[in-house]
């Protein structure tokens, strides 16, 4: 399949003077976590299809800091960010589309009183615009009438206001979206933010992602869908704590709109 | 010799207005403890906000019940007020229902207080009934154990008591008006306390008017109590909810602030003209602690938070960490920094304006960094706060204290920072590898 893949460099467009619409950060989840990569993938494959002009920094990103600001270490965060900015602005990148809301919430919102502006998106709004502007049709297909229901990321959703691009992109599949119990400004964690990603959870009665899990089962869905790269690994985690991965799949929102078109 | 009951009434009400001001001057003492920060931007905003959320209630119907039950019992405080300026006035002046002559309107406005002040009683019995009955779990968690419980119900009593003694004395009032006796003229309607005044038939007029002045001195008694109770109990945000939401976060729930201090110090890290051997400027002032390890490291906003808080628990019922039995309770931040800011006043107070160490701190002896760390920073206690409370940004930090002055992350963590540092990601893969996926299949 990569052979049905472009992905340019920032590097090498700049080499031949082009400038791309749009940056795609990836993200360090989604360059280097197996599950994750597939997401990338899949949204670079309806880039491509819906002929965007992009490019990615590659080996030049680095994470944006995230994890090091949520734990408390500030230097660490803004070591990274003045890094990043640096490269970004070297580019003269206007324009960014992430697939990750927390590298989204970071470089909207904290990057610009340290010197970086720029227009920032998350993925599926992306997404929601290339199928408004037509460049993109996924109606009907492998997912009509399928029971999906949605886990709002907290860093798109809550932090950001976020709610409705995933939804209405679910709807365009023809699929039925089911609200779990906590849901939009109220969503419920997956456990995975404020660095909890990379650590062992403090003692208590339950994992976060488990009550989350559990909370997405009582829709009885099909499917869950996610649309950042930890929610999904806590979800699918969750849903394998509970034996139900033979039944129910956890995707995000652009591997279903890849899957739908089969690319 | 007649003027003596205005004498009183003006001493009581002296005493009572004056000890609040001095509890309102220790309280903006307290806060004013905390780092400055600035929140001068936006003011249309920061208006809007403090109208929608704190006058109009927004974030409190959000649990429809309880915000139903809250909005009869803040309605009813404000209205009723009104009748508390007639009171004051009655008292000074030595009237009786100076208001009387309005009418019709006056009509109107006790007949509204009065019933008014039968639905803050019914609303004030369901929620004695959700604490204590039906014990709904954000009321009973740990942190509410001891005090917090009992001020809270001691609370309620108040309010049933108040609202009893208005009805009390509209009823006598209400009665002696019937009988025609000397200084009651008929003024005022009374769709509730008519009832009560059955309770008063066949009494004398003497003893009529001993009960009408025993419940009206007693309800303008206990509401200047209450007035001077609120800031040694949970209540003061019947006031501070309006500054507290004025003051709440604009900015995206996501955007932590950038430590300016830090900033300068990677700038200079990261400029390659900067002279690394360069001598310290000795005018320099030592730099500023990284983070919060005591209330005098947070703001004023966080500190005027703590005081805003009314421990209503619905941060707590929200937070991932807790609902799945993590020791992070965000109220019990809340609190944790009240009390404690509380204690460094008194502190203060005792040691002529001097803060002296005692030998704690927020951190370990309120805190513990099981809590800290068992955060998901995921803004829910944040969204779900009535008045625009904000533990995250507290608890964002302390751990920043625990981190840059302490180096004291959980191990995990500092393993993800020792990756992010050396190849940039989290996790130990090599940076020149970034790309990879693109040539997977």
């Amino acid at each position: 399949m990569s052979d049905n893949m472009n992905v340019p460099t920032m590097a090498s467009l700049f080499a031949e003077g082009k400038q791309p619409e749009v940056l795609f950060w990836v993200g360090c989840a989604g360059s280097f976590d197996d599950r994750a990569k597939k997401i990338t993938k899949a949204f670079v494959k309806i880039l491509n299809k819906a002929g965007v002009s992009f490019a990615v920094l590659g080996t030049e990103e680095s994470c944006t800091g995230d994890p090091a600001k949520r734990a408390g270490n500030e230097f660490l965060f803004q070591m990274q960010a003045m890094t990043n900015i640096e490269v970004l602005n070297a580019y003269e990148i206007k324009k960014v589309v992430t697939a990750c809301p927390h590298c989204f919430n970071t470089i909207k919102n904290e990057y610009p009183g340290l010197g970086g502006n720029y227009e920032v998106i998350h993925h599926t709004q992306f997404l929601k615009q290339l199928v408004d502007e037509g460049k993109i049709s996924i109606e009907g297909g492998t997912y009509k009438g399928k029971r999906i229901t949605y886990h709002d990321p907290c860093y798109l959703g809550r932090a950001n206001n976020v709610f409705e691009a995933p939804r209405e992109l679910i709807q365009k599949l023809d699929a039925e979206l089911v609200e779990m119990k906590n849901c939009k400004k109220r969503g419920l964690c997956c456990g995975a933010g404020g660095a909890q990603m990379f650590k062992e959870p403090e003692k208590g009665d339950k994992d976060v992602n488990v009550e989350r899990t559990e909370q997405a089962l009582e829709t009885q869905p099909e499917i869950i869908a996610a649309a950042c790269p930890f929610c999904n690994t806590m979800m699918t985690d969750g849903v394998k704590n509970k034996e139900k991965e033979a039944s129910i799949a956890v995707l995000d929102v652009a591997e279903l709109i890849a899957n739908a078109q089969d690319l | 010799m007649q003027y003596i009951p205005n004498i009183v009434f003006a001493i009581a009400l002296i005493l009572g207005i004056g000890y609040f001001i001095r509890n309102v001057k220790k309280l903006s003492r307290n806060i004013k403890l905390g780092k400055d920060v600035d929140v001068s931007d936006n003011k249309p905003q920061r208006w809007t906000n403090m109208a929608k959320i704190a006058l109009g209630q927004t974030k409190m119907v959000v649990r429809p019940i309880a915000g139903l039950m809250h909005i009869i019992v803040y309605v009813g405080f404000i209205i009723i007020n009104i009748e508390v300026l007639e009171i004051i006035l009655d008292g000074l002046l030595g009237t009786h229902r100076i208001f009387a002559p309005l009418g019709a309107v006056y009509d109107f406005l006790i007949g509204s207080f009065e019933i008014l002040a039968l639905l803050v009683i019914v609303a004030v019995v369901v929620f004695w009934i959700r604490r204590n009955a039906i014990r709904l779990q954000r009321f009973i968690k740990p942190e509410m154990a001891g005090w917090p419980k009992n001020d809270a119900n001691l609370i309620l009593y108040i309010e049933v008591v108040l609202m009893l003694l208005f009805l009390t004395m509209n009823g006598a009032d209400y009665q002696l008006q019937q009988l025609g006796a000397a200084h009651y003229e008929q003024a005022g309607a009374f769709p509730v306390s008519q009832y009560i005044a059955q309770l008063f038939d066949g009494l004398t007029i003497s003893n009529l008017i001993l009960i009408e002045r025993t419940a009206w001195w007693l309800h303008i008694l206990g509401i200047l109590a209450f007035l001077n109770y609120l800031y040694y109990s949970k209540h003061l945000h019947i006031l501070l909810a309006f500054p507290n939401t004025y003051y709440g976060k604009l900015k995206p729930q996501g955007e932590f602030d950038n430590v300016e201090a830090v900033t300068n110090e990677v700038k200079l890290m990261m400029d390659p003209s900067a002279d690394p051997f360069a001598a310290a400027d000795e005018n320099q002032a030592d730099p500023d602690k990284f983070g919060a390890s005591d209330v005098l490291d947070l703001n004023w906003v966080q500190l005027l938070n703590a005081y805003t808080c009314t421990e209503c628990g619905r941060c707590t019922s929200e937070c991932p960490a807790n609902q799945t039995g993590k020791l992070l309770s965000p109220r019990k931040i809340m609190m944790d920094t009240r009390d404690r800011l509380e204690e460094v006043g008194k502190n203060i107070d005792a040691n002529k304006g001097e803060f002296v160490p005692d030998g704690k701190q927020l951190l370990d002896d309120y805190i513990t960094r099981e809590e800290l760390w068992a955060c998901t920073t995921c803004n829910a206690c944040v969204e779900a706060c009535p008045v625009s409370i904000d533990p995250l940004s507290i608890i964002v930090e302390m751990r920043r204290f625990l981190v840059m002055e302490q180096s004291a992350a959980p191990s995990d963590l500092n393993n993800m920072m020792g990756n992010l540092e050396n190849n940039g990601a989290p996790w130990p893969f090599n940076q020149m590898d970034r790309l990879n996926w693109a040539q997977e299949s």
